[in-house]
């Protein structure tokens, strides 16, 4: 299994995703940077999080710009997973391979701590998740998942929403404010819906703003996020 | 004595008033005559000032930071590089220092926090290290002044903003408020990174003939003497001191690290030093300095982002992000490939002489960005002594004076804070206002803004043990990878080195290092940053001795030595100085993750019965410099606690080893707020109760004085009922007092016949410390 971490100038979770992919999932994984204009022949591509250009002017506004890019979209059109964590997927929606937009937290502030998801979707990164509850770090100033009403609908309905902040329990937030028992909000961000991550028409572009690949070993205190990457082996594995 | 440079149209003659102005003395300005034989030009005169203000000569301290102890089996760099290393085997080092950023900060807090973090950044990857971690120790004022939200709030989005981008973690830290620091708050950051101990990188400009390359950002006019400014104390006209704080950019500067990392691996350079305070200026002079060389530098080669720049102007500025290297000649291509592949412009500017002089070539009213390249015709500017600026700078031992006795006994002390009978206390209330007060509680509205998990390395984090560990990922030639384990953790309560700065100094050390064995892992090497008032007080230089002579004694008791630091002086505003405040930060190695402890009491110890025990010398309920003593009274008083040493060292020992046994549940040493509040910290952070009883006292005070006093050298630890007999014999065999106090269980801190509150009571007071100072932090 070949996997590929593109590495935007600014790019700074590269080595959390490549770790995670190549040292614990045991995948051959590899960076690709920027200013390559091909992908290789990767089975599966992670965007990494950070501040790809320094995140001036937008977060992963600039990023749509490099090199590399053509080859991202010619990769996911031809059906080849893709998973923008952070970073990632804001950059992964300025594309307009994610519709929608991440805008600054509610708060104002760089947010990090860990957060309770709901699966909801199934999806190449998603199998089994669907109900289930995992605990994953975020790290983010502009996580607050924004889109218009169409587009919240056409999510739902066609069961796009892969992740939703949620209570240690899976129950998501009553409203917005609702706070946990260390008073901290269960949408840590304000986002739409409490949505964390989504999927593309094909289920198969992921992206989301908690980091999986941060909480791949129960040493960091979660080995929750390892499922996402083990989904990805069971997919490639039954797309083969 | 050299021909006199040519001086610019339209720049002042240098004169005893300007070089006043500029941060010299009188006699230091008759000094740089006498051996200069001639007037220094306007840039010339800007250049000695610089290099010798306090910030970058270390005039006022160099003679005492000698008796720091600098040598150990494990160092393997010690003071005087950009940063220091310890040995953490199979090849490998830690890498790393601590900085102020004290004066900026209070200017500018956002910028200037963020650019402290980024020249810390930029000391340890200089040496050839990648950073893993950094921590920051910071001091506002007292919580209810004015500027207190402000400052706290920049200065904490100003680290995030900047270490968050560039992506190392911030893992810990520590705050303290403090009236003492209304007018003159503390930012000293700090890295650590890992390199090839054989592949590190110096400060050196070797090899007559070697080319001068100037990487990164384009030159402005920020910051042009901030050294200065730093090595001054501030008055009414602080704010106007705005355009010497220096703006970063801290995407360039992740652009410079990856750039660096690359041209150091294909090894064609022969030195590198980050253009910091006093940027190109020092950045030349002391890699000449080291190398025992000269440097010529031609002026109008220096990549600028503004028009009209003047030597003066491009010597003295302090822009970030930018480093000077010299690469082995008819190698330069390879700097030059490494930085186009980052975006990165790098220029040559000079080259490497043998003249043991500082010479600067620029054209006289040229402007590279106006004018045509041919109308360049470069004169000698600057011909300056690298002597004069570095070793020869000028040193001085400063009159010291001991300030008048200031101590009262406890007794006094709990009867005048307590107004009388000790049956006046309610203990449970006063706990709660303890665990709930900026000082004592929690800091996670300021830790949460800081990304604390990139790199997918920290394996302790913040509020979770009393260090942090991070797990290091040091690759082989061939790829591999090996895992090591990392503790740091940065530590120093000025109040306690206020009222005896040899014993405080000590104890700064020594919690510092205790913390390190609080979470299993053994201490290597030291960094300081050394914050005190204007060293021309006497008494304020006396302070500054002793608080050297209590680091030193504490450092060799625990064989852990200084490998970097740094001074901050002049930390006052209209003659108060700050507390005295040499913080340390210490780098320490877990054998492996396996034998880390975190503070908590474990849930799930409840039901096994776990056992709270309590290491170490017990209390004699000296309330001297406690946080209790100081709600109650509104100031800094009572007897200095003191230290004992080889007690220290035994308990260190002693939990070291029960660390590495795996004998226990948690560890959590006894420091701000004393035993009560170490006691409610390990029941809150995982939500379990405990019930203890009184420790035995050999006294007979009042019980707030035994479980508020923060006297050193002591640990609680929690372990299984079934390694109680273990624990004890570790305890015995090195000669540590061990006391059962109770066990773990319920819903409450119950302290026999004193007082039980709620766990969910205490978080809650716990959680909102901050509250007040930055507003609802969900």
């Amino acid at each position: 299994m070949q996997i590929a971490v593109i590495q935007f100038p600014g790019s700074n979770a590269d080595w959390d995703a490549l770790h995670a992919a190549r040292d614990v999932l045991g995948a051959d994984a590899r960076y690709v940077f920027h200013k390559e204009t091909d992908l290789g022949s990767p089975d599966a591509v992670l965007v990494p999080g950070g501040f790809s250009y320094g995140d001036y002017l937008r977060p992963g506004a600039i990023a749509g710009y490099s090199p590399i890019v053509p080859a991202l979209r010619a990769f996911a059109k031809k059906g080849g997973p893709i998973l923008g964590i952070c970073n990632g997927f804001q950059i992964l929606t300025e594309l307009g391979l994610l519709p929608g937009a991440l805008t600054r937290n509610q708060h104002l502030r760089f947010e990090c701590r860990m957060v309770h998801l709901r699966g909801e979707a199934e999806g190449a990164f998603t199998h089994g998740l669907a109900g289930q509850v995992i605990r994953v770090p975020i790290a983010h100033a502009d996580g607050r998942y924004q889109c218009d009403a169409e587009t919240l609908k056409a999510l739902e309905g066609e069961g796009r929403v892969a992740f939703r902040y949620c209570d240690a329990q899976g129950n998501v937030p009553a409203s917005p404010d609702e706070v946990d028992a260390e008073g901290l909000r269960l949408n840590p961000n304000g986002s739409l819906a409490h949505i964390a991550g989504i999927y593309d028409a094909s289920g198969r572009v992921l992206g989301m703003m908690p980091h999986p690949e941060r909480a791949s070993e129960a040493l960091l205190g979660s080995a929750d996020g390892f499922t996402l990457f083990q989904s990805l082996a069971q997919h490639l594995e039954t797309a083969r | 004595m050299s021909a006199s440079p040519v001086a610019l149209p339209g720049e002042p003659a240098a004169t005893e008033a300007l070089a006043k102005e500029f941060g010299l003395s009188a006699d230091e300005y008759a000094h740089a005559l006498e051996v200069l034989g001639r007037t220094p030009t306007y840039a010339e005169l800007g250049v000695i000032s610089v290099m010798w203000s306090e910030h970058c000569s270390y005039k006022s301290s160099r003679v005492h930071l000698a008796r720091l102890p600098t040598e150990g089996p494990k160092v393997v760099q010690g003071p005087g590089e950009n940063a220091g290393a310890v040995d953490i085997g199979d090849g490998f080092c830690a890498v790393f220092k601590m900085e102020s950023h004290n004066h900026p900060s209070y200017i500018e807090p956002y910028q200037g926090a963020a650019t402290g973090v980024g020249g810390i950044l930029r000391d340890v990857f200089t040496m050839g290290a990648r950073p893993i971690a950094s921590l920051n120790s910071l001091r506002f004022g007292r919580p209810d002044h004015p500027k207190t939200p402000h400052l706290l709030k920049g200065v904490v989005a100003g680290i995030g903003g900047y270490g968050n981008c560039i992506g190392v973690p911030t893992v810990g830290g520590e705050v303290q408020f403090d009236p003492s620091y209304d007018g003159n708050i503390l930012v000293n950051a700090f890295t650590v990174g890992i390199a090839k101990s054989e592949e590190l990188f110096f400060g050196t400009a070797s090899g007559v003939g070697n080319p001068v390359i100037y990487v990164g950002a384009r030159t402005g006019r920020d910051g042009i003497h901030g050294a200065t400014m730093a090595s001054a104390e501030f008055g009414e006209e602080t704010e106007s001191k705005l355009p010497t704080v220096q703006v970063g950019d801290p995407f360039m500067e992740k652009l410079l690290l990856e750039a660096c990392l690359e041209i150091f691996a294909s090894d064609c350079l022969e030195g590198v030093q980050d253009m910091g305070a006093a940027g190109l200026t020092s950045s030349s002079v002391e890699m000449a300095s080291r190398a025992g060389t000269g440097l010529e530098l031609d002026l109008d080669a220096i990549p600028r982002r503004t028009k009209a720049l003047s030597p003066y102007e491009m010597l003295l500025s302090e822009s970030q992000e930018r480093m000077l290297m010299v690469a082995k000649a008819g190698r330069e291509q390879e700097v030059f490939d490494a930085c186009a592949k980052w975006d990165l412009e790098a220029a040559v500017v000079g080259h490497v002489t043998d003249t043991g002089r500082f010479v600067c070539k620029a054209t006289p009213g040229y402007d590279p960005m106006v004018d045509p390249p041919e109308k360049a015709a470069p004169e000698v500017v600057v011909d300056l002594p690298i002597g004069l600026l570095a070793d020869d700078a000028p040193k001085y031992d400063r009159p010291q004076k001991a300030p008048g006795v200031r101590t009262m006994t406890t007794q006094e002390m709990t009867s005048v804070s307590v107004g009388g009978a000790s049956s006046q206390v309610d203990v449970g209330a006063e706990l709660r206002a303890l665990i709930g007060a900026p000082n004592v509680g929690s800091k996670r509205w300021i830790w949460r803004q800081y990304d604390h998990v990139v790199r997918d390395g920290t394996v302790v984090g913040p509020g979770e043990g009393d260090a942090a560990v991070v797990r290091a990922f040091c690759e082989e030639a061939d790829g591999s990878i090996l895992e090591k384990f990392l503790a740091v953790s940065v530590d120093c309560n000025g109040r306690h080195v206020f009222l005896d700065p040899l014993q405080g100094g000590a104890m700064a050390v020594a919690e510092c290092a205790r913390n390190i064995v609080c979470v299993g892992g053994e201490p290597l090497g030291l960094t300081d940053c050394l914050n005190f008032g204007n060293p021309e007080v006497p008494e304020t230089m006396w302070a500054f001795a002793q608080a050297i002579d209590g680091l030193a004694s504490a450092c060799r008791a625990l064989g852990v030595p200084v490998v970097s630091g740094n001074v901050s002086l002049y930390n006052e505003t209209d003659g108060k100085p700050i507390l005295p405040t040499p913080t340390v930060a210490i780098v320490g190695q877990l054998r492996s993750a396996e034998d880390r402890l975190g503070l908590a009491f474990d849930p799930a110890g409840a039901e096994a019965g776990h056992v709270i025990a309590h290491l170490g010398v017990p209390s004699r309920g000296a309330l001297g410099g406690s946080e209790w003593l100081f709600a109650k009274q509104g100031r800094v008083s009572g007897e200095p606690v003191g230290i004992d040493l080889d007690a220290e060292v035994a308990l260190q020992k002693a939990v070291l080893t029960l660390a590495r046994g795996h004998l226990l549940a948690s560890a959590h040493d006894v420091s701000e707020g004393g035993l009560a509040v170490c006691l409610a910290e390990s029941c809150l952070t995982k939500g379990v109760g405990a019930q203890v009883r009184m420790p035995q006292t050999g006294g007979e005070l009042p019980p707030e004085a035994y479980l508020f006093a923060e006297e050193p050298s002591r640990i609680v630890v929690s372990f299984a009922p079934a390694h109680k007999d273990a624990v004890r014999k570790v305890c015995e065999e090195h000669g540590v007092p061990f006391e059962v106090l109770g066990v773990v269980g319920g819903d409450a801190l119950d302290i026999d016949g004193v007082c039980s509150v709620p766990v969910a009571e205490l978080e809650a007071a716990h959680r909102t410390a901050l509250d007040a100072i930055v507003g609802d932090d969900a």
